[in-house]
């Protein structure tokens, strides 16, 4: 998924980044060098890997609900035209409200325990997932439906065999992107209280000025999402049949 | 067979079809043609029992079949595979969709028509006219009584097109299986069917109806015979007259 130009010009940005914190002499609280954010990350290794498991644990089941509440949703929505004329617009608006912002009312409503952080990242995962497999089902080909129509398909049956499968590639790229922001989603509930977790070592870390830290968790951040990325994309791989360079085209890396 | 009486069909202040009558008999081949925009697709659209009419009947070996669908066996323009299933899911949908598939029969014609070994290829490796070939499978492997074919072979490449044209002729005539076939080629009607319906310009109604005089088996001759030269020559002014009435409108 990275390809070999981009890692090397990764770490050539490491690379700078070492050099100008060592000819400059930043102190280390302020910014470390990846060299030392490296060595922190391995010597905390064993102390640190809990917190990941959380973090992951936390944000797998968030993005599981969150694609079937999303899915279930979009395909509800796809077929009562009604009922999507009053939603839809709803939904969109929905979204300008910042997460952050409801994270202190769930916890006013919901205590500290794992609901009102697993709400937390369904909000998050859900809108992507909605607008990208609603647009799946819309764009189902016209000659297709018209042909569907033709052989005598009931609606369900168009839903099922024909729209449904046709918006996969929609419906993964969805996934994808609702993926990383799930990861997001954990870390930022987990800033809001918790026992472990990527969140609660950063808080921590913060809180005690221990900047190597702070990186080592925004690299496993950023590898965790990277890794639900492939994780999804590998999936989607085995799922989307027959599309050639259509299923490539799905893919942002 | 296919009995179409006086058929008529507007959208809205258009009228698309006016008291449009004609048959189809059994295991015969019917071609129809006409200007484009006269309302070719609407005809299958009526016959499909997608949209119905507004007055006259349409029969099927003596049923109503007006809103209807399912009843025909349908083959469009665009081959309109699924590209996420293999050729022999493909050519089974219509079956699976009224929940009776029949793996034997789709495997046996694609057999017979040499594309077994495309059986579990999926649509995106085949050519046009090798996606029109297994278009054309799945509506006969549906066992419909009568097939209607919306011109299939416009979108190919001519020398495709010639191919195609062989290959069909090749099958029905070992099969004789009813055909409904709308194209705006002249000498593709000439070299297929039993029978031209030239239609007029729009509202569609029957202009004239020509009986093709060739014998069957036919071969790619019968194209360079006088007859055939003559018969183009025939349809071609029919069409024309239709063409020149519509500038004037």
């Amino acid at each position: 998924m990275l390809q070999g130009r981009s890692i090397i010009f990764i770490a050539f940005l490491l690379f700078i980044w070492e050099l100008i914190i060592r000819v400059a002499d930043i102190p280390h609280w302020l910014l470390p060098a990846p060299s030392a954010i490296m060595i922190e990350g391995i010597e905390s290794y064993s102390t640190f890997s809990p917190h990941v498991w959380a973090t992951i644990q936390l944000a797998l089941i968030g993005l599981a609900i969150g694609v079937m509440c999303g899915l279930s949703v979009a395909v509800f929505l796809h077929r009562s035209s009604t009922i999507r004329a009053f939603v839809y617009p709803i939904l969109i608006v929905s979204q300008n409200v910042p997460v952050l912002v409801l994270a202190p009312l769930l916890i006013i409503w919901f205590g500290f325990g794992l609901l009102p952080k697993l709400i937390i990242i369904c909000l998050v995962c859900f809108f992507p997932i909605v607008i990208a497999a609603m647009d799946g089902f819309r764009q189902t080909s016209p000659e297709l439906k018209h042909y569907f129509a033709m052989i005598g398909a009931t609606k369900g049956q168009t839903f099922w065999k024909l729209e449904w499968p046709y918006a996969y590639p929609s419906i993964f790229s969805g996934i994808k992107i609702a993926a990383t922001y799930s990861v997001m989603g954990a870390v930022i509930a987990e800033w809001l209280g918790a026992k472990k977790g990527i969140g609660v070592y950063m808080t921590l870390a913060q809180s005690s000025f221990r900047t190597d830290r702070v990186f080592v968790a925004i690299f496993a951040i950023v590898l965790l999402s990277l890794l639900l990325f492939s994780v999804i994309r590998f999936v989607e791989k085995l799922v989307v049949k027959g599309r050639g360079a259509h299923a490539e085209h799905s893919g942002h890396f | 067979m296919l009995n179409i009486q006086d058929i008529s069909k507007s959208f809205g202040s258009l009228e698309v079809v006016k008291n449009l009558s004609f048959t189809v008999q059994e295991g015969e081949f019917v071609a129809i043609i006409g200007p484009s925009g006269s309302g070719k697709s609407t005809l299958f659209q009526l016959i499909g029992g997608i949209t119905p009419v507004d007055h006259g009947t349409i029969l099927l070996n003596g049923d109503n079949i007006q809103r209807q669908t399912g009843i025909i066996g349908y083959m469009p323009q665009q081959p309109c595979l699924l590209p996420w299933r293999t050729i022999l899911e493909n050519v089974m949908i219509v079956e699976e969709l009224q929940r009776r598939p029949n793996k034997e029969l789709a495997k046996a014609w694609l057999e017979k028509v040499g594309l077994a070994s495309f059986e579990n290829a999926y649509p995106h490796a085949l050519s046009g006219g090798m996606q029109q070939r297994v278009s054309f499978l799945r509506a006969i492997v549906s066992g419909k009584p009568i097939l209607c074919l919306d011109e299939p072979f416009s979108a190919l490449d001519e020398f495709t097109r010639l191919e195609m044209q062989a290959w069909l002729l090749s099958i029905w005539e070992e099969h004789k299986k009813s055909i409904l076939f709308v194209t705006h080629s002249i000498e593709e009607a000439l070299f297929l069917a039993d029978r031209i319906i030239v239609l007029t310009k729009r509202p569609a109604t029957v202009k004239e109806e020509i009986i093709v005089p060739f014998a069957r088996p036919r071969f790619e001759e019968i194209r360079h015979s006088t007859q055939f030269t003559q018969l183009k020559q025939q349809l071609f002014q029919y069409l024309k007259e239709e063409k020149d009435d519509a500038y004037v409108d």
